[in-house]
């Protein structure tokens, strides 16, 4: 069975029609991207998983479990993360709490547990500790842990967003342009971190992106949308060919012969 | 251009002598001393004192503990609260009912006033923390100025002119009447409060607040529950307010409405932005400034409040994040 499975999902503002009738699968332990020119829906589709969104027809099913109406927190509990198209972290706080964040929803200490320090609270303190730790020394800047999140450089940035991501301890996460602003250098070694996440923690990825080469490189398989609707899907090589796709990237021949 | 010139040198100025002498306070060996210093001093300090230095200090350790309940809603959670003397004024009333009309035990109407903090706290809540910013202001003000006009009308809490006969607080036989009794008590209530705010600030629940006020729809993608979290904020701070509220009933025995007026939220309020919001020195700091300056400049009469007055816009001027400095940063080399 999918892991996720989207069916028919529409999503519409007023009278435009962001996501229109749209439906795919995306396997368990697959690495999965979603492309699309700009506008195309691509990251209200994400919107839609995560909650944020409402849409207005449609079903999301998660393992099974519906997540139309479901609230944000809620699908991060159920195993789906995901990180944002431009950073948002907690800039104030340090690189650690960014972290530490991901691992509220796994953990339950309230009021009285707090106030007392009881054994059960420390324990359960300590392992949120470790935990993100943990993330921060699997993405790599474990050594910055104590710098405020707002004085790292960009690249590490996103690193802390991904250790915080995975901190929820996902089934699912969703990369929305997890290399934007990211150098040659910071995409090859993305690539290998996405390649791990998939092969030592056996998480499934979904991810938007534009860079066509990382995305080429590192799918399985490749979803197209334009204005909403799914135009084509299959490998990289099958999308690279299709001509629906280069039609609605760069336009369709002949208008441009004509102009 | 000159004046942003001027303007930006006074900040500085302002800045390096608060963080150099903050840094003082920042090594531990100095800060115990320091904190050891205070409590003996403040042990002792009702045998020196004359009634009315006790009564001014009665009254700080009161404000300390209803100003970190507040801050706990403001400055933990970002919720922006003007009405916080009705949730003081819940626990003054439910202790006074309890005690004058029903005869029960002072420290038996506890639970009852905490109960009904969280109650109203609920019932407040629920619905508007939805709301973000300048709205929940608003309701929150509406919610305060309901609550005195609700007490001022009815007939269970005397209406205008309150009710009177709050019994005595008994504690190991001794009934507490002198101010020094409740000097000890607020002195207690407020290193309860603060050891209460630093548990809850060093917490998965402290901290799920600050990740809230930072960037809410970043905190719920990682899995926080945003208004369940921010209820909890608001009710735990209540019920500080309701227990301060409830000790206050005790040591005066007679309460009217005019005792929460919005000018008491707001200088309660105050306290907090002053000294520097989610800072618990710094909270306790705006106490200090806002309990303690105008009586010490009590002898220059009418003038007092304007002194008061300037001083408050200058701090706010040139330290809008309040007077206590924020937690040192490791930043980047790069």
């Amino acid at each position: 069975m999918a892991l996720l499975e989207i069916k028919d999902l529409t999503l519409r503002f007023g009278g435009l029609c962001a996501v229109n009738a749209l439906s795919l699968e995306i396997e368990d332990g697959s690495i999965r991207s979603l492309i699309g020119p700009n506008g195309a829906g691509k990251t209200c589709v994400f919107n839609c998983l995560t909650g944020f969104y409402k849409p207005s027809e449609g079903e999301m099913l998660f393992q099974g479990t519906s997540l139309v109406n479901k609230k944000p927190h809620y699908i991060t509990y159920l195993g789906l993360a995901r990180t944002f198209q431009n950073l948002r972290l907690f800039k104030e706080m340090t690189v650690l709490e960014n972290v530490m964040s991901g691992m509220h929803c796994r953990t339950n200490a309230a009021f009285l547990t707090t106030v007392l320090r009881t054994k059960g609270q420390k324990a359960e303190e300590k392992h949120i500790r470790e935990v993100s730790e943990e993330c921060l020394d699997f993405v790599g800047i474990l050594d910055k842990k104590n710098y405020m999140a707002r004085n790292l450089p960009y690249g590490d940035q996103r690193r802390v967003e991904w250790a915080r991501a995975l901190a929820t301890q996902p089934k699912l996460l969703l990369l929305d342009e997890p290399a934007a602003g990211l150098n040659k250098d910071e995409k090859a070694r993305l690539i290998k971190l996405m390649h791990r996440i998939r092969d030592e923690r056996s998480i499934t990825i979904f991810l938007i992106e534009h860079d066509m080469g990382l995305v080429m490189k590192i799918s399985e398989k490749i979803f197209v949308i334009d204005y909403g609707v799914k135009i084509a899907e299959g490998t990289a090589q099958e999308v690279r060919d299709n001509p629906k796709v280069v039609e609605a990237y760069l336009g369709k021949e002949e208008e441009e012969e004509s102009a | 251009m000159a004046e942003t010139k001027i303007k930006r040198k006074v900040t500085d100025t302002i800045d390096s002598v608060i963080i150099t002498l903050f840094r003082i306070f920042d090594n531990k060996v100095y800060r115990y001393t320091f904190l050891f210093a205070a409590a003996a001093f403040l042990i002792v300090l009702p045998n020196l004192s004359s009634r009315f230095t006790q009564e001014i200090m009665t009254n700080l350790f009161f404000y300390v503990v209803v100003c970190l309940g507040l801050n706990i809603i403001v400055g933990y959670a970002g919720l922006l609260h003007l009405g916080y003397a009705a949730f003081f004024a819940v626990g003054a009333y439910t202790t006074g009912i309890l005690s004058s009309r029903m005869g029960m035990d002072f420290w038996l109407t506890i639970p009852f006033s905490v109960f009904a903090a969280v109650l109203a706290g609920l019932a407040i809540g629920f619905p508007t923390l939805r709301l973000r910013g300048d709205y929940l202001a608003i309701v929150t003000l509406g919610f305060g100025e309901i609550t005195r006009l609700t007490i001022r009308n009815l007939d269970i809490t005397g209406g205008a002119v309150g009710l009177i006969g709050i019994q005595r607080p008994v504690l190991f036989g001794i009934t507490l009447n002198q101010i020094s009794h409740f000097y000890y008590m607020f002195f207690i209530l407020a290193i309860l409060a603060i050891f209460v705010s630093y548990r809850l600030h060093d917490s998965r629940m402290g901290r799920s607040w600050e990740y809230i006020r930072e960037d809410e729809d970043a905190a719920a993608a990682m899995g926080i529950n945003v208004t369940t979290s921010r209820l909890y904020a608001f009710v735990i701070g209540s019920s500080f307010g309701a227990v301060a509220g409830s000790f206050f009933a005790a040591k005066m025995t007679a309460i009217s409405p005019d005792s929460f007026m919005f000018i008491h939220s707001v200088m309660f309020l105050m306290a907090v932005v002053l000294g520097g919001m989610g800072k618990i020195p710094g909270v306790v700091l705006g106490c200090i400034i806002v309990v303690l300056i105008p009586e010490i400049s009590r002898d220059i009469g009418q003038y007092r409040l304007l002194i008061f007055a300037v001083m408050l816009l200058i701090i706010m001027l040139y330290r809008p994040q309040g007077i206590w400095p924020d937690r040192p940063t490791i930043s980047a080399k790069e």
